[in-house]
């Protein structure tokens, strides 16, 4: 506590002679700090601008023309918009139902399972505990790439596959199942393989907020009377780890939109059998480098960024700290 | 009423208690690695193992011979699979170099100086963590295009290196350094160079060692720049090359012992570096909220 007549001599230098200099050195001191500053962010201010301001700007305004890479960009107004509600058959009937579906249940669905495991995996000691963790963000670390060729192994349309084979071994099945080249079976596919894939940043990132939780708030939780396990995640592990679990539901959300190109490595083909595993993502492929109309394009990806922020505005209204 | 038990989170050591965890988390962990196993048994198959019916999923007489005609036997356009395996290791050093500079440098401004637009840059990089560079392919593609990269190296690396994920990673390592550290040493004459440099460069290493490894997936994985800005195959990359491998396994057995190997030769490498740093990784992940 500082006594009364200190207080008061310290008004006094700030109110008094002190302010004019001090404010003179704040305002020399913000300057040179404003310009260092601008030093230090320059190299990533201009990579940023360059590949993810300036192609986000250009596609919303190249989905309002009409854009053949040959001649130059005509003015279209809306028209692309209008094209994607009422004349693509294949955007309503297959690729808006295949995306909502595929991200519902692998976005939540890899989040919930990555928070869960990262859960039972806090219960364990460290050295277990690394080991699995290890085991369980390993598919992260692979390239889609890399990993077709597991899949396209595994199942592979003959006999020879890993499925098939194992399948007609055990007398489920008498025929050989074309399984990626199949409409029924190459949605649920892509859903496994992605997520599989969906112990990565955000796992890691919840793995550690959950070890980082204060012990003496559970302590407290259940004097105050937490019963169970369950009430112990839900009122004192969850909302302690709040910034964590935006983190991972954000890295979910990306995670989720950036697999949509396993569809079109699976089956080999874009667009994919019957769209049966077609997303937005690949439609815009299909339109931009296939079609070569790049102004709808444009409009599809314009849609796509629109839902990724949905989905991101979602859990920020979920874990977001409320200020 | 149950009572506390004591903490049963993070333990350090073995209890019977805990036995439901492991009988639920070790078979799924071997699940998750199969497909990696796989990588390797098959990578090692010879030949006639990979033909064999029905499939063995172990190899049983492990040969290199796979490997080593993956990295002699030139492709239908006689380029050598070691000139793009030397393309991504060029590629992918320059983006793990350069990202990590740019990245520092940008968490330690976005988190200790004071300057007007220090908010609003923090949050359209944190938006910015959702952004999915395939979603505008097109614009970026012509980006690149204007800014004469196409068949150039740095058309490789240029548009990996803004790593939103990264800065934000290391800004918020940055945040736990206290401010008087840093006045401390500008007061006793350091300048901006320095204290970066001496200081805030060796605190905050475990986050670099985290976006050193998000930066080198990012681009030893990367089939994009090749596929949409390269046209001349002497310039593209190896995950690019594992694709023409792949795409031809549905009816060439004798490519699956090649691609097997590839993907192996893929995925080794990143798996080192994580094994390595992966206590880094946490330490950073433990900073990593969102607020």
């Amino acid at each position: 506590m500082k006594s009364t007549s200190e207080l008061a001599a310290s008004k006094a230098i700030y109110t008094a002679e002190g302010q004019p200099s001090k404010q003179k050195w704040h305002q020399k001191r913000w300057v040179r700090n404003e310009w260092s500053a601008y030093l230090f962010l320059s190299p990533y201010l201009i990579m940023f601008t360059m590949f993810i301001i300036i192609p986000v700007i250009a596609a919303i305004g190249l989905s309002f023309t009409y854009f053949n890479t040959v001649q130059a960009p005509e003015f279209i107004g809306l028209q692309n918009y209008v094209n994607l509600l009422t004349q693509d058959s294949e955007f309503m009937m297959y690729v808006l139902p295949n995306t909502i579906k595929f991200a519902l249940l692998v976005g939540p669905g890899g989040y919930i399972l990555s928070f869960w495991l990262a859960w039972l995996l806090a219960q364990i000691p460290r050295k277990s505990r690394t080991l699995i963790a290890l085991a369980l963000y390993s598919p992260s670390l692979t390239a889609a790439v890399a990993m077709s060729v597991v899949w396209l192994i595994v199942f592979s349309g003959d006999s020879t596959g890993y499925l098939n084979a194992f399948l007609i071994n055990w007398g489920f099945i008498n025929e050989p199942i074309q399984w990626t080249q199949s409409p029924h079976y190459l949605m649920p596919i892509m859903m496994t393989v992605t997520l599989w894939n969906s112990m990565g940043v955000g796992f890691l990132a919840m793995l550690a907020g959950i070890l980082n939780v204060n012990p003496e708030m559970y302590e407290a939780g259940y004097i105050d009377g937490i019963r169970n396990r369950l009430q112990e995640v839900w009122y004192i592990t969850i909302p302690s780890m709040k910034p964590q679990m935006l983190f991972g539901a954000v890295m979910a959300v990306v995670g989720t939109f950036q697999a949509g190109e396993i569809g079109v490595q699976l089956s080999g083909a874009n667009p994919t059998p019957q769209y049966a595993g077609q997303l937005l993502i690949n439609h815009i492929a299909d339109y931009g480098f296939i079609r070569y109309d790049m102004g709808y394009a444009s409009a599809v990806s314009v849609v796509l960024l629109i839902v990724i922020y949905g989905f991101s505005k979602l859990s920020w209204r979920l874990f977001g700290e409320k200020d | 009423m149950a009572s506390f038990h004591g903490n049963k989170i993070n333990p350090s050591r073995f209890s019977l208690g805990q036995l439901k965890f492991f009988v639920f988390l070790v078979p799924l962990g071997i699940i998750m690695v199969l497909p990696i196993f796989f990588i390797f048994s098959q990578s090692l198959k010879p030949l006639d193992e990979l033909f064999l019916y029905p499939p063995t999923f172990l190899v049983q007489k492990p040969t290199f011979e796979n490997i080593g005609s993956l990295l002699t036997v030139a492709d239908i356009t006689r380029i050598p699979a070691t000139k793009y395996l030397f393309n991504s290791l060029m590629i992918t050093l320059f983006v793990v170099v350069l990202s990590l500079v740019i990245s520092a440098m940008t968490g330690y401004a976005l988190s200790k100086k004071q300057f007007r637009l220090r908010k609003v840059l923090f949050e359209v990089n944190t938006i910015a963590l959702m952004f999915v560079p395939a979603a505008v392919t097109i614009p970026r593609y012509l980006v690149v295009e204007k800014l004469g990269l196409i068949n150039t190296y740095m058309g490789h690396i240029l548009p990996l290196l803004a790593l939103p994920v990264g800065v934000f990673l290391i800004k918020q390592f940055v945040d736990q350094i206290p401010n008087e550290l840093i006045e401390a040493a500008q007061i006793d004459g350091a300048t901006d160079i320095t204290v970066f440099a001496k200081i805030v460069m060796p605190i905050i290493q475990p986050a670099m060692a985290t976006v050193a490894i998000l930066a080198f997936q990012a681009a030893w994985n990367n089939t994009e720049t090749s596929t949409l800005y390269m046209s001349q195959e002497t310039l593209k990359t190896f995950a690019f090359y594992m694709t023409t491998l792949t795409s031809t396994v549905g009816n060439n057995v004798a490519g699956q012992g090649m691609a097997a190997a590839a993907a192996l030769l893929m995925f080794v490498p990143n798996l080192i570096i994580f094994i390595f740093m992966q206590s880094r990784v946490m330490d950073t992940m433990a900073h990593s909220g969102i607020k």
